[in-house]
């Protein structure tokens, strides 16, 4: 292996080891969006008389939702504080591939706030009275849908964070890009609860995540560099 | 070609080229758009179905159809923007936007108002539907970043970009819709009407108003490209001998 290439490897490994060190050193940023996720799933039971039933069968449209605006949310503060203490200059003027290195800071941030939504998603279906069938479709579909949600948020993430304000504008931007996620991800736990093959829609949030993986940082990059102007 | 590309790239090129040919397209918009709006409400024979309900057609199949294309239009612009950083084509793509928002908010109130009488509702879940909804969320979407930028620079350069992510997103989004439709609905009522069964009395209006809501779309387009060429050039010397040399009607 070339010097460069291990110079990158080092870099990409700093970076991912730094995303997790500042979700360990503050705790709200893993706590936060996974307490909004319970919550926010919590209050469609308490917001109307439903039959069990009618729930069970709603719960997986609620638990992407959710997912979905928890994400979103989480992702506000990936490039903040960078932005505000001058890191994201450094970030831009380093001679490492910038393409990788925001692929891997994307990834360290959904390991710190997607993958525990992830792990935590199987006990809101108990909540919502989701059918046995759902749980392995539910866990799996958001494994693959919520790294392209943070892929995609981080676009919009990227484009706004120059912007004082940011909260709402990022939900306009990003949700509606988000909708063949959410089709396809609540798509398979529905289509498992009706005992339909779920493979096919499994390999289109795939092949989602690999076009996210792919074509999302070119765009992360181009947005940074307008916003760090 | 980057020598012509340059010169089309010139803000006040474009603005006297366009002085030119302004009243010509105008002319033809009014025109077509008169004959077939006429034509069409007035004196096309009922259908023998929806009676008189179908002439709805003359205006929603042109901004739907229109809605589509300029943004494929404003797309364009958009990367012509960020790759030769041409400024008329980032005031294009603003203007762009502004009518695309339109043309898709008439389509989808038009639909809305043929569906009562036709399908028995307003509004239903249909895959074209749906991702007209979506097409107005994102051009709302481009609309807001642009908004919310005070430095005319980066709005253009972030409006463009995300345009650039949409037009990624928006086949996808369709056919999300199409695949999420066909599980949850049956047979769309959409799609049962043959256009070569159409009599001419019915569909030579439609070319009309068609072709003038095209001509409606580039009209406006133009004008609103040419304000914003005026605004944003107003330190400019041509402008400014331009301002003063036409004699002002307050």
């Amino acid at each position: 292996m070339t010097r460069q290439a291990l110079g990158l490897l080092a870099c990409l490994r700093a970076t991912l080891l730094r995303e997790l060190q500042i979700a360990v050193s503050s705790p709200g940023k893993v706590v936060n969006p996974l307490m909004f996720f319970v919550i926010a799933s919590a209050l469609f039971p308490l917001s109307g008389r439903l039959d069990l039933a009618v729930l069970g069968s709603i719960a997986p449209g609620i638990l992407w939702v959710t997912a979905l605006l928890a994400v979103m949310l989480s992702m506000e503060g990936l490039f903040r504080s960078d932005f505000d203490d001058g890191t994201l200059e450094q970030l831009l003027l380093s001679p490492q591939p910038l393409y990788f290195h925001l692929l891997v800071k994307v990834l360290g941030h959904w390991l710190v706030t997607g993958l525990p939504l992830v792990v935590i998603a199987p006990l809101l279906g108990l909540l919502l009275n989701l059918p046995a069938a759902g749980y392995q479709p539910l866990i799996l579909g958001l494994l693959l849908g919520t790294p392209t949600l943070s892929l995609v948020a981080a676009i919009g993430t990227a484009l706004t964070v120059g912007l004082a304000r940011s909260g709402l504008l990022l939900a306009v931007l990003i949700l509606p890009l988000s909708i063949p996620v959410l089709v396809f991800g609540a798509g398979v736990v529905d289509t498992a609860l009706n005992g339909l093959p779920v493979a096919g829609l499994f390999s289109l949030l795939g092949a989602l995540l690999l076009l996210a993986a792919s074509l999302a940082p070119l765009a992360i990059a181009a947005s940074l560099r307008i916003s760090v102007q | 070609m980057m020598q012509w590309l340059y010169k089309l790239g010139s803000p006040r090129h474009f603005y006297e080229m366009t002085t030119g040919f302004l009243p010509w397209l105008a002319g033809a918009t009014f025109l077509l758009l008169g004959i077939g709006l006429v034509w069409g409400l007035g004196f096309a024979p009922p259908d023998y179905q929806m009676g008189d309900n179908f002439r709805i057609i003359y205006i929603h199949v042109p901004t739907a159809t229109g809605a589509i294309w300029i943004y494929a239009m404003m797309a364009a612009m958009a990367a012509m923007h960020l790759v030769w950083n041409l400024k008329v084509a980032d005031m294009v793509a603003k203007s762009c936007g502004i009518v695309g928002t339109s043309f898709c908010a008439i389509a989808l109130f038009t639909g809305a108002f043929w569906g009562k009488p036709t399908w028995g509702t307003y509004w239903i879940w249909d895959a074209k539907l749906t991702s007209f909804l979506i097409l107005l969320f994102v051009y709302i979407g481009v609309m807001a970043l642009r908004s919310a930028f005070d430095s005319e620079t980066s709005a253009s350069k972030a409006a463009s970009v995300l345009t650039l992510v949409g037009v990624v997103n928006l086949p996808i989004i369709y056919y999300a819709a199409v695949w999420w439709n066909t599980l949850h609905q049956g047979p769309s009522v959409l799609g049962d009407r043959d256009a070569s069964a159409n009599p001419p009395e019915i569909w030579i209006p439609a070319f009309f108003s068609g072709f003038g809501l095209i001509g409606l779309l580039f009209l406006i387009v133009i004008l609103h490209t040419r304000n914003e060429i005026l605004y944003r050039e107003r330190r400019a010397q041509w402008v400014q001998e331009l301002l003063t040399r036409e004699p002002i009607h307050a």
